[in-house]
């Protein structure tokens, strides 16, 4: 009897290993950047380049660092998360224009609207590749610490905000 | 750029830096060529990919507590389809060790000698 049952509790056994890795997603690869400091940059702003915006210049708070690009098909199906999020005053959204141009970005933030405090100009992807960046759009929840906390790839949907950044952005605020 | 052909590209996932012509491998490179100008060391630039991009980037992973099932696993496998083997074959030589008694011995003589009556 365990004779002929052992084959097929191997291959049943196969059959549910296969199944849940098909629904897993091999793109979300865990960053080793969370839980670390988030790398250091100064940029200009996209809006004015003569300003420059920093990392540093947001310790003590909790807030978004956005990864977008004109470019980007995803940004679009995610720009009214974002939007969304902003309205509601959660927490400071901060945008960082990666591997684009002035000339398209700016256009492109005055056509979908602009939900970010502001942005940094990454032109020639430097800053993104320190941040590991290889699926825009991502987004970083970092702490008042500077660390960051929470790492999406792809974008951000209604549920993930509900799940995962409205508990998270709450307690690191308590923090 | 035999370093570029050990790490991944991050776009898509099955070819390595080297292969690869997305936007992002065209900048993993450029990235390695500046620091090997630079005379930074292998080991150090991938140092410099792990801390991005996690252990995913190597192609060849290092063998820690996460992986450990990853490189042991074909081994282990190997080694459950041996032990398997030996006690199959073990299994199929028990038949021979039969022993007979005396009484069994003489009827299988008269059985056999029933079946030919020819030779008598």
């Amino acid at each position: 009897m365990t004779r002929h049952f052992l084959p097929l509790a191997i291959f049943a056994a196969l059959i549910v290993l296969l199944g849940v890795g098909l629904t897993l997603n091999p793109r979300e690869v865990p960053s080793p950047l969370v839980g670390k400091p988030a790398p250091h940059f100064e940029l200009p702003q996209l809006h004015q380049p003569a300003k420059t915006f920093s990392q540093k210049d947001m310790i003590g708070k909790v807030w978004l660092l956005n990864v977008w690009a004109s470019w980007c098909v995803s940004c679009r199906e995610e720009h009214p998360v974002l939007l969304d999020l902003a309205k509601s005053g959660l927490v400071p959204i901060f945008g960082l224009d990666y591997k684009d141009t002035r000339e398209e970005g700016l256009p492109w933030l005055r056509r979908m609207g602009d939900p970010y405090q502001l942005s940094a100009f990454d032109g020639d992807g430097r800053i993104g590749i320190d941040y590991g960046v290889y699926g825009v759009p991502e987004t970083y929840l970092i702490d008042k610490h500077g660390i960051i906390r929470y790492k999406r790839i792809g974008p951000l949907t209604p549920e993930i905000v509900r799940q995962k950044l409205v508990p998270l952005v709450n307690e690191l605020n308590r923090g | 750029m035999a370093l570029a052909a050990e790490l991944r590209c991050l776009v898509c996932q099955n070819q390595t830096l080297a292969d690869s012509n997305a936007d992002l491998a065209v900048d993993l490179r450029n990235q390695i060529r500046e620091k090997m100008k630079q005379g930074v060391g292998e080991a150090d630039i991938v140092d410099f990919f792990v801390a991005r991009y996690g252990d995913f980037v190597l192609y060849r992973p290092p063998f820690k507590a996460t992986t450990a099932l990853l490189w042991l696993g074909p081994l282990i496998l190997f080694a459950a389809g041996l032990v398997t083997l030996f006690n199959r074959i073990r299994r199929r030589r028990i038949p021979e060790e039969i022993n007979l008694t005396d009484a069994e011995r003489e009827r299988v003589r008269d059985l056999l000698a029933d079946n030919k009556p020819n030779q008598r």
